[in-house]
């Protein structure tokens, strides 16, 4: 190519969006945190009120579950909906990424990559398992002793993945500045987004790519 | 409303995720408790220190809230029907006859952590130091934390396994493991080992504790009571 990339930037997350990540982001720092004290059982020794830690951790918790569906709602979540739809559903390439480990140079991937898709749907649904057991856990009066261990397991369970999962995603997202760009000022560069994500690119600029590939031939 | 193209392994994996949560908590002790076990049994320990689930302490309590009481302001009352009633200062418990006793502590909801190296002093010698009235026939305990009780019958108070401990592993006995006093009642469930002890009072009959209110068992042998096969402590 011997033109230069033209230095536009496309739009990639709406501002609802990552308002909904960044609040997102934060209760769940929050609930983590909170959670590893319980775990190690140093909540007393690190800060004296135990009851307070843990009235922090049951709000988090349950506002991340507000939070997510004051973001979706119908009157302003349609960017957010339609990104769903997008990690729900996996193409052939997709697959082909998966099994290579990201290394397949020949994938045209879309908006997300696989890896992105299996983080967003664990952390949704570990949020749902989470918010249950929990309910259970604080709630546990109303339940038998069976049920409450249950619980207890299933949520030390997930909140161990959690923390696996959470970790690996700041990792990696600090590692593509680019794409971390994307959630924070809510633009990529126009490069970026051609050359790892070309269906996503080619479905927000349907004209300049068929121009493109038109030249190619 | 526009259809990204491609199979809906999204859906498929989130529903997948929930329904392992949902069959986790119905499940109930069964699959805890397997893990448990396979947990301490692995010689390396690495399952117990990495994973989750493994065993170790859980640390409960009824109010919310970790009652805590310095060793030099802590009190132990010895009441009710007994000839000479009297206070014991924590100085003053630990200067008595101790005793050591490395037992296991099996919770009713299926914990248990193996070995606990015990020590205190038999609740038998202090019951002999007070004098029982021949009426009184059990025991109540309260503890510091405002709301929990305990009860024990006379024979099963002076059994030999029965302990005021103040001694956790060697160590005092920190605020969470009910701290600096606490019950150890060797072969019962532990609700029965009351935490964070302040009196106990000699009484003319049972009075059922906090949790034996709510259903559990007043005699809480460990295998043989709550509906639970456990071995023994």
């Amino acid at each position: 190519m011997n033109q230069p990339e033209p230095a536009t930037r496309v739009a990639r997350f709406t501002k609802l969006e990552r308002i909904a990540h960044w609040v997102n982001a934060v209760l769940f720092t929050i609930a983590m945190a909170t959670g590893a004290m319980f775990y190690f059982g140093i909540g007393q020794s690190l800060l004296a009120d135990r009851a307070l830690v843990r009235v922090v951790h049951v709000y988090s918790g349950f506002a991340i579950i507000a939070a997510f569906a004051v973001a979706i709602v119908p009157r302003w979540g349609r960017s957010l909906r339609r990104d769903l739809s997008r990690i729900n559903r996996w193409s052939r390439d997709d697959v082909r990424w998966l099994r290579s480990l990201g290394r397949n140079p020949s994938v045209r991937l879309g908006k997300f990559n696989p890896g992105q898709k299996l983080n967003a749907v664990f952390v949704g649904a570990a949020a749902i398992v989470l918010a249950g057991s929990g309910a259970i856990m604080y709630w546990n009066q109303s339940f038998s002793t069976d049920t409450r261990v249950g619980a207890d397991f299933v949520h030390q369970w997930f909140g161990w993945l959690i923390w696996i999962t959470v970790f690996g995603h700041v990792v990696l997202a600090f590692r593509d500045f680019e794409s971390l760009r994307g959630m924070t000022g809510g633009t990529v560069s126009t490069s970026w987004a051609r050359h790892h994500r070309p269906r996503w690119y080619a479905e927000e600029h349907p004209a300049t790519t068929e121009g493109a590939e038109l030249a190619d031939a | 409303m526009t259809h990204e193209p491609g199979s809906p392994i999204g859906r498929r994996f989130f529903l997948g995720l929930v329904g392992l949560g949902a069959v986790g908590v119905a499940t109930g002790s069964t699959i805890s408790n397997w893990w448990q076990q396979l947990a301490q049994r692995d010689p390396t320990g690495i399952s117990a220190a990495v994973f989750p689930g493994g065993g170790g302490w859980r640390f409960y309590t009824v109010t919310g809230d970790y009652p805590s009481r310095a060793p030099g302001d802590y009190r132990l009352r010895v009441s009710g029907l007994v000839d000479t009633p009297f206070t014991l200062t924590y100085d003053e418990l630990t200067a008595l006859p101790p005793t050591k006793l490395d037992r296991d502590f099996q919770c009713v909801t299926g914990w248990r952590v193996l070995g606990v190296k015990w020590r205190g002093v038999r609740l038998a010698d202090l019951l002999d130091r007070a004098g029982v009235r021949p009426e009184g026939t059990a025991l109540r305990f309260t503890s510091f934390d405002g709301v929990y009780t305990e009860s024990l019958t006379m024979d099963q108070a002076r059994r030999r396994d029965v302990i005021v401990a103040y001694k956790l592993d060697r160590k005092p006995i920190s605020s969470d493991h009910g701290g600096p006093v606490r019950l150890y009642v060797a072969p019962m469930y532990g609700y029965k080992s009351i935490k964070w002890l302040d009196a106990i009072e000699v009484v003319d009959r049972v009075i059922p504790g906090y949790w034996e209110e709510r259903g559990y068992s007043i005699d809480a042998w460990v295998g043989r009571s709550n509906g639970r096969n456990d071995e023994s402590t």
